[in-house]
């Protein structure tokens, strides 16, 4: 069990890197940049969003069914790294029940290219 | 093992905590956020329990996707927090007695629980175990060969989860001006002009 979790020392010496470096450059603009502020550097730059606003506001559905398409292709992509690991193993059939698996989706992913689900107006 | 003890009660008290913080905070923005730290510290437990499949499937899948899809929803939604508050006195009742039945329930649920031994057996056997093969690679066996139709089958259901989708949501928007590259290479000359002799003078 120790020995699983001597693995996992590279991913935690990596977080504590990123938390780091994220909070020294934090702190580096906070202390080496100058601070003027005013009230139109504060406020969003043309039709951006404005920074401390009520983060939920209607906006296209459209987003929603992209967010949708990208968690069935998420999905479908968990299901390839066991495949991937144990291609050894499981020979010919295996390889060749994924391709169908990978057919299945392809049809779906034709059909949403050819609808344009996949182009923004 | 002490840092094995130390790691699983950092992880079991965040993950606690922040989805107490899910249900407890005034705003469903915050709440998703916190559902998100609780992911990824279930994740980091299943770590230790030597499920790293599950724990990666956890960070991909819910963390990547299915987060962003409730952060969508609560955006779409437009709630009016005054509005909702409006009818607390009016439904209290109500609300209090289904509550307290199910408070009954869950107390009944938990004074006749009893863990069985044989189950206690099975908890015992470590899956890690076998021969040096992890989890991923065991699943990976077992997925595309013998349960193949299971397989293909959800295979099926994200195909209908995908048209599903498009069926639903797509709209296509009168009056937006497309631009259709194939059409604009079939121009030729002759279609789009056109030359004409003018007498000096008359005009067009």
């Amino acid at each position: 069990m120790t020995d699983l979790l001597k693995e996992y020392v590279p991913i935690v010496i990596f977080l504590a890197i990123a938390t780091g470096m994220a909070a020294a450059m934090l702190l580096a603009s906070y202390i080496v940049a100058r601070q003027k502020p005013d009230s139109e550097k504060l406020s969003a730059y043309e039709c951006g969003f404005e920074a401390f606003d009520d983060a939920r506001s209607q906006f296209d559905v459209r987003f929603y069914l992209v967010a949708i398409l990208f968690i069935i292709f998420d999905l479908e992509v968990a299901f390839l790294f066991p495949w991937a690991v144990a291609l050894g193993d499981i020979g010919v059939f295996g390889f060749w029940s994924m391709i169908l698996f990978l057919g299945i989706l392809t049809v779906g992913f034709i059909y949403e290219w050819r609808k344009g689900a996949l182009e923004w107006e | 093992m002490m840092v094995q003890a130390i790691a699983f009660y950092v992880f079991a008290g965040v993950t606690i905590a922040s989805a107490a913080m899910v249900i407890g905070s005034r705003n469903p923005v915050h709440s998703v956020l916190f559902l998100i730290l609780a992911f990824f510290n279930s994740a980091g437990l299943f770590v230790l329990m030597g499920a790293e499949f599950l724990a990666m499937t956890l960070v991909i899948v819910y963390v990547g996707a299915v987060a962003v899809l409730f952060l969508f929803v609560v955006m779409m939604l437009d709630i009016n927090f005054v509005k909702l508050r409006q009818g607390f006195l009016q439904y209290l009742p109500i609300g209090g007695l289904i509550g307290l039945v199910l408070i009954v329930e869950l107390l009944m649920v938990v004074s006749g629980w009893v863990v069985s031994p044989a189950g206690l057996k099975t908890a015992a056997i470590n899956s890690q175990a076998i021969d040096g093969v992890s989890n991923t690679l065991a699943l990976g066996r077992l997925i595309y060969t013998e349960y193949v139709y299971l397989f293909q089958a959800s295979g099926l259901i994200l195909l209908i989860a995908m048209l599903g989708a498009i069926v639903l949501t797509l709209r296509q928007r009168e009056g937006v001006k497309r631009q259709r590259i194939t059409d604009q290479l079939d121009r030729k000359p002759e279609d789009s002009v056109e030359i004409i002799d003018v007498k000096t003078g008359s005009g067009v």
